[in-house]
């Protein structure tokens, strides 16, 4: 005869809500490793999604992820010409607001020369970039849909594509564009801007005899120089080793070549680390709250059966019976609370604002978690039941 | 052979000044289907008695034998006492103390389940046993939908289910009306008798008293006579 099933079924009600109680605080865990999983997948997702093997970035830098990177375009000409390139193509990223219709909204800005590098991985919607201009494949967590025409600098863009999933490391939505619309965006500067300009020049050159007669206008592209990325992005022949060409990059032009799992960990490390440890903190607080309300519901269970145990000690219980019953209780609440959080949480995961990965792997290992909380809160009902005088069943008072 | 054989039985509780005698060199015997009582006034000692004769509190000293093998030896318990009171030694409390949890089936049931007894023999055998006590129809609900006398009648029959050597009953029919009460001694009577049983009831209620074989008097912790 299993007691614990027994005391489960008479005080079912009571014993389910407190189940949903555990089980939303278990959510909140499951909540919490899904956001940081997620933080790391989407981090990860625009490292990943151009299909690169290398990231040539301006010297002394970590790349566009963590810091400023500035390289001429036309780079990637030189860099194709390395033995083990098998493509080379320039990339801009930026971020930039987005306004649609009332709606402002944070986006990662990606510019690459279409049927190059630096393309989406898929189009789920529409087309990809063709080779004009003035087009722009958005993710569709943006919600703004195929054919809005956004007012973005001095340029209208017309939406033709929509992909899925690509964000960037703080979850904004991406915006891919031609590397020239996005130069023009990155680099080029307002009129008044270089009107200004070009007045200080034309002084600079009026003071110096030697280039009085030179027109500030004349220099216009030198001053308005638009031909800049953030990163050469560099596909390797099959045969080609990265730390061996990343090296011949980086003596005979003098960039930085990071391999992707470099940018990748420069990336985990720089930009989502102290994210990471946080929400690992909070995660570890939750399981230690968990533990403590779980230990605290089975204290209490044991009390409100103290009678009920000191009969059946009297009757001739076995402390393993008696041990037992509190066991089988505490696994019962935090399995079925680790199965109500489970539900919840896979019920609702995709309405999160944030992307939050929900992996077996950390169900599994929070499963586990909870078996052992379980049994470590049990514990201090089991002592608390052996420590019962048999003797205050014989109290009197039907 | 003595079925209950208790020999200079005394219980203190406390130390030095605070010291209380709750039981004083106290002597029982009783014989395999004999009903006694226990009687005397609230601190008397009949319950203290009970708690060592049972093990659950045992004596500071004195000797106890159940059907002549020694289970307390004036310093040491020599037997496990929870296999003792399962196995050989059936309890009836005054505030009845049914598992709220368990059926009244599963009730008497758990005694033979705690005692190895597989759950299906272990019901079929408890609910027989309500159907000759007239609680059958009230086999599959919980105790507290059950009035005080049956919960009591329950009781019994968790006492009796495995054949104790010993049935020890306290204040049994405190909480019932005379009727009831009755009914609940004659009950815990025949069973004592038909099961070769001895039977100890604690009791202060006089109207009780004429269906013993004997009678312990208690005062103070010593027994007056018998």
């Amino acid at each position: 005869m299993n007691l614990a099933i027994r005391d489960v079924k008479y005080r079912l009600g009571r014993f389910v809500l407190t189940a949903i109680g555990v089980g939303l605080l278990l959510a909140t865990v499951m909540a919490m490793g899904g956001i940081y999983r997620g933080m790391v997948e989407d981090a990860l997702s625009i490292v990943r999604s151009p299909g690169a093997d290398l990231w040539v970035v301006q010297k002394d830098t970590n790349g566009p992820f963590a810091e400023t990177s500035r390289i001429p375009d036309d780079l990637y000409r030189v860099v194709r010409a390395v033995p083990g390139v098998r493509e080379a193509s320039p990339i801009a990223f930026q971020s930039i607001q987005l306004e649609y219709g009332s709606v402002s909204m944070r986006t990662q800005l990606i510019g690459y020369r279409p049927g190059n590098l630096g393309a989406p991985p898929a189009v789920a919607a529409g087309r990809p970039l063709a080779a004009g201009r003035y087009e722009m494949v958005l993710d569709r967590k943006s919600g703004i849909p195929l054919g809005a025409r956004l007012p973005l600098g001095r340029m209208i863009f017309t939406v033709v594509g929509l992909t899925e999933g690509i964000v960037s490391s703080s979850g904004d939505s991406t915006a891919y564009v031609s590397l020239q619309d996005a130069q023009e965006l990155q680099f080029l500067k307002a009129n008044e801007a270089v009107r200004n300009e070009r007045a200080r020049l034309q002084a600079d050159l009026r003071a110096d005899p030697a280039l009085a007669g030179v027109s500030s206008a004349a220099l216009g592209s030198v001053i308005q120089n638009t031909n800049l990325a953030n990163a050469i992005l560099v596909r390797l022949e099959h045969w080609a080793e990265p730390a061996g060409v990343a090296r011949s990059i980086e003596r005979w032009n003098h960039y930085r070549a990071m391999t992707t799992a470099e940018q990748e960990d420069v990336l985990a490390k720089n930009v989502i680390e102290r994210a990471r440890q946080q929400i690992l903190l909070f995660r570890i607080i939750l399981l230690a709250v968990s533990t403590v309300i779980i230990a605290l519901i089975i204290y209490t269970m044991t009390m409100e059966k103290s009678r009920d145990i000191a009969t059946l000690k009297i009757i001739g219980a076995t402390n393993s019976k008696i041990g037992g019953l509190i066991l089988q209780e505490s696994l019962a609440l935090g399995l079925l609370g680790y199965g109500f959080g489970a539900l919840l949480i896979n019920l609702t995961y995709e309405k999160f604002p944030r992307r939050v990965a929900i992996l077996a792997f950390d169900q599994t290992v929070l499963f586990a978690i909870v078996a052992f909380i379980c049994v470590a809160a049990s514990i201090v009902g089991i002592r608390r039941a052996l420590a019962i005088d048999p003797t205050t069943a014989m109290a009197g008072g039907a | 052979m003595l079925a209950v054989a208790a020999a200079n039985l005394t219980k203190i509780f406390g130390q030095g000044d605070s010291q209380i005698v709750a039981l004083k060199d106290a002597q029982v015997s009783v014989e395999p289907g004999e009903i006694v009582a226990l009687m005397g006034p609230s601190g008397s000692g009949k319950t203290t008695l009970l708690r060592a004769l049972s093990l659950i509190d045992p004596p500071t000293s004195g000797e106890i034998a159940i059907g002549g093998e020694a289970i307390f030896d004036g310093e040491r318990v020599l037997i496990d006492d929870r296999k003792l009171r399962r196995q050989r030694m059936g309890i009836i409390f005054q505030a009845y103390n049914l598992i709220p949890f368990l059926t009244t089936v599963e009730n008497v049931a758990l005694v033979l389940t705690l005692n190895g007894i597989s759950h299906y023999e272990s019901l079929a055998r408890a609910r027989a046993l309500l159907q000759r006590l007239d609680l059958g129809h009230r086999a599959d609900i919980y105790p507290a939908t059950l009035s005080g006398g049956e919960q009591q009648r329950v009781a019994v029959a968790r006492a009796v289910i495995n054949d104790p050597a010993v049935i020890l009953a306290d204040e049994p029919t405190a909480a019932l009306d005379t009727e009831r009460g009755k009914a609940v001694m004659e009950l815990l009577r025949s069973l004592g008798r038909t099961r070769h049983a001895a039977v100890i009831v604690v009791t202060h209620d006089e109207r009780m008293i004429e269906g013993f074989d004997r009678v312990y008097h208690m005062i103070d912790g010593h027994i007056t006579n018998h």
